[in-house]
């Protein structure tokens, strides 16, 4: 076999000079219990990840839901701790970081979370909201604040300003919540912002809106952004690199129209497959997706974790055999066996 | 969309709960035709009336009823005449079937699956014979792809996605004239959805199976849409075939909708539409999109009849009322 374009896992030998963040070989297993101390076995969410974001570079990581994507995402912000591998920010190696070095870590990534019924605390008000992450990063002039809390609500029109500042969360509309959260994100000014599911909750006709908003910010102050998403019909729209994921592992990541219009790896070619653009002439054809359902975490199957569902599984291979990461074509990896003949250009 | 003897008419539904901040219009003046044989999806955002709307029709209602009233013929028979008791016997699984929404977390936990399935045959329908009943059962169960293994197991031993098959197996096993599916697959991933929607298409072709299929994500709504109806605020604002609608929608809501759904395979200029819908507690007096519309005029103060245009689509717009071939 001329294995010439296999990118060994783990070793960062692809990490980015300008990465603004670098995961190498991040797992992140939680341990299954049972009656609370005995350890049984574990959930492996995250399972051997490696990627890189540059500065202001927007990417994002499509995977069904259960495949690990909260999970990965946790554990970038330091609220899950990964059981092995390591994660850079600015070359800083920030797995270990502690104290003040973990509030400036805080500081530079925001978070937007995927239910923003869930994520603002009902009790405080919109000024409150903005306000508690300058009190907690040391803002300490009132006014210095003020002027703040209204620059991010204009980022995310939501103006004029005082008709909002003395609201509670119950009384905006599910989009306007999601806004409050984003101004909350953006408001310490961070390097990177992480979206996990930012408009899953939302009505289509306010999505694009929110997508919109964000995407305009992420370019204007070039930051980061991690758009996580199980909607694969979005990325195009606003991202410029595609992971997907599939059972805790990433399984192809390219440029977004290369990987949109040449999938590699059989799943992602099922997703397509699967997803619907509007359109009356799909109520007269068939789809061509697989059967089966994604595995259990606790228990992946052997080999690619793909290959009870896939319908180009090489038998002896597949089932038994991890698949390295390939690179089929430049820039375009895949965790695929059927790429490894392929030459890298 | 022409009257036929088997199809559905409902006129001037309304079902309106009361609460203790007023009364909620969920469905206001509903009409719909739908030809047997055929599919008609309801697309609506959340919290525009779609389940209620599904529930008046099959009357599932809940205690806090204000007013629930109008026509609803399957044919040329008026069920909203029957009373409850008829209702229950005559109609609900055996002539309308439903698959609730989150049917799969709704079946019971102690009942094996291929007994829950041939339960409407047997409270309402044909047979009064258990072994034919669940021989029924099996064929409609391996019919949407429930294995005949799974058939035998309770359902906390199946996959959301087998559940929700089994939910389907279970309203289509009295052969009703109407099936109801509301939102039948957004609970379940992405590859599950479309080989659901793969069974819901050859069943629909083997049985001739009519279906009205309840669902916010419009892409997905043309999987199996003959016929598509857009629901705002409790009312139906428009009503085309797939073929018209999918192409050219006509109400302006419709087609800010349609604008804002992102396409994989073409890129477009996403579009949304600003503010929110009206609250049913006290909708607009005129068109409840109104204040949305980018091409509202002095007229939309009013609110609009339905009107009948191009080949029989209607649309409820004051935009159609010089092309307008009725009234
Ligand atoms: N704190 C936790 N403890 C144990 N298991 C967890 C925890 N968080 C997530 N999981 C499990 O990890 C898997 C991946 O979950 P998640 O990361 O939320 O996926 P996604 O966001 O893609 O839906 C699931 O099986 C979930 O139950
Ligand atoms: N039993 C009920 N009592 C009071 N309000 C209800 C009841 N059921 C639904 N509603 C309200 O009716 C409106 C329409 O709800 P629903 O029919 O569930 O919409 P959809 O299915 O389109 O999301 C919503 O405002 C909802 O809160
Ligand atoms: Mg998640
Ligand atoms: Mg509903």
């Amino acid at each position: 076999m001329a294995e010439t374009a296999v990118v060994p896992q783990g070793t960062g030998q692809d990490s980015r000079p300008d990465a603004l963040l670098a995961v190498k070989d991040l797992h992140t297993w939680f341990e299954l219990r049972k009656w609370g101390f005995i350890r049984t076995g574990w959930v492996r969410a995250v399972d051997s990840v490696d990627f890189s974001l540059a500065a202001g570079e927007a990417i994002a990581i499509v995977g069904e839901s259960g495949c690990g994507k909260s999970s990965l995402a946790k554990t970038i912000l330091g609220l899950n701790t990964p059981t092995r591998g390591q994660i850079f920010f600015n070359g800083r190696r920030i797995s270990h970081l502690t104290g003040r070095e973990g509030e400036w870590y805080k500081s530079q990534i925001g978070y937007v979370m995927q239910d923003p019924y869930g994520a603002l605390p009902p009790f405080m008000s919109i000024r409150r909201l903005l306000e508690e992450p300058l009190l907690i990063h040391g803002v300490k002039d009132p006014a210095e604040r003020h002027e703040r809390i209204v620059e991010a609500m204009t980022q995310m029109k939501m103006t004029p300003v005082d008709d909002f500042l003395s609201k509670f969360p119950h009384m905006l509309s599910g989009g306007q919540q999601q806004r409050v959260v984003i101004a909350r994100a953006i408001i310490l000014k961070p390097k990177l912002i992480v979206a996990d599911e930012p408009v899953s909750m939302l009505d289509a006709s306010v999505r694009v809106e929110i997508l919109q908003l964000l995407r305009g910010l992420q370019r204007d102050m070039n930051i980061g952004l991690i758009y996580i998403t199980h909607d694969l019909s979005t990325v195009r729209y606003f991202s410029e690199r595609i992971f997907v994921m599939y059972a805790g592992r990433l399984v192809e990541e390219a440029e977004v129209d290369d990987l949109l219009d040449d999938p590699k790896h059989p799943y992602t070619k099922a997703l397509l497959e699967a997803i619907a653009d509007p359109d009356a002439g799909n109520a007269s054809v068939y789809r061509k997706v697989p059967g089966g359902e994604p595995p259990s975490l606790a228990n992946p199957p052997s080999g690619c974790r793909f290959h009870p569902r896939c319908p180009v599984m090489i038998k002896g291979l597949c089932e038994v055999e991890d698949p390295p990461r390939f690179e089929p074509t430049r820039e375009h990896k895949t965790l695929c066996w059927l790429y490894r003949e392929v030459s890298g250009e | 969309m022409a009257h036929q003897s088997s199809g559905l008419t409902v006129e001037d539904l309304y079902l309106h709960f009361r609460t203790r901040r007023g009364v909620v219009q969920a469905v206001d003046g509903v009409n719909l035709t739908l030809d047997s044989g055929r599919t008609l999806v309801i697309v609506g955002e959340s919290g525009c009336g779609k389940s209620s709307l599904s529930r008046a029709i099959l009357r599932l209602l809940p205690r806090n009823v204000h007013t629930y009233k109008g026509s609803i013929r399957l044919g040329t028979t008026d069920v909203m005449t029957f009373n409850d008791e008829l209702f229950r016997r005559e109609v609900r699984w055996v002539r309308i079937a439903m698959v609730p929404q989150a049917a799969m977390n709704a079946l019971n936990p102690v009942i094996r699956i291929q007994e829950q399935v041939a339960e409407p045959l047997l409270v309402h329908g044909s047979t009064q014979d258990l072994d034919e009943a669940i021989d029924q059962a099996r064929r409609m169960l391996r019919m949407v792809g429930v294995p005949q293994d799974f058939a035998e197991r309770y359902p906390f031993e199946l996959s959301g996605g087998m559940r929700q098959r089994a939910a389907i197996a279970m309203a289509l096993v009295a052969s009703p004239d109407l099936v109801l599916l509301d939102e039948p697959t957004s609970a379940l991933d992405l590859l599950t959805q479309a080989n659901i929607m793969n069974v819901l298409k050859a069943v629909k072709q083997d049985l001739q199976s009519t279906f009205i299929l309840i669902t916010h994500d419009i892409a997905t709504s043309s999987e199996l849409a003959d016929d598509a109806a857009v629901m705002y605020a409790g009312q139906i604002v428009e009503l085309s075939t797939a073929d018209q609608f999918f192409r050219d929608p006509l109400h302006p809501y419709s087609q800010k909708l349609m604008a804002s759904v992102p396409t994989l395979r073409e890129k477009k200029t996403l579009e949304f539409i600003p503010g929110q819908p009206p609250s049913l507690l006290d909708p607009p007096k005129g068109c409840r999109f109104a204040d949305r519309c980018e091409a509202r005029f002095a007229r939309c103060s009013e609110e609009p009849p339905v009107f009948t245009v191009r080949g029989g689509r209607r649309v409820k717009c004051w935009l159609y009322e010089s092309e307008a071939t009725d009234g």
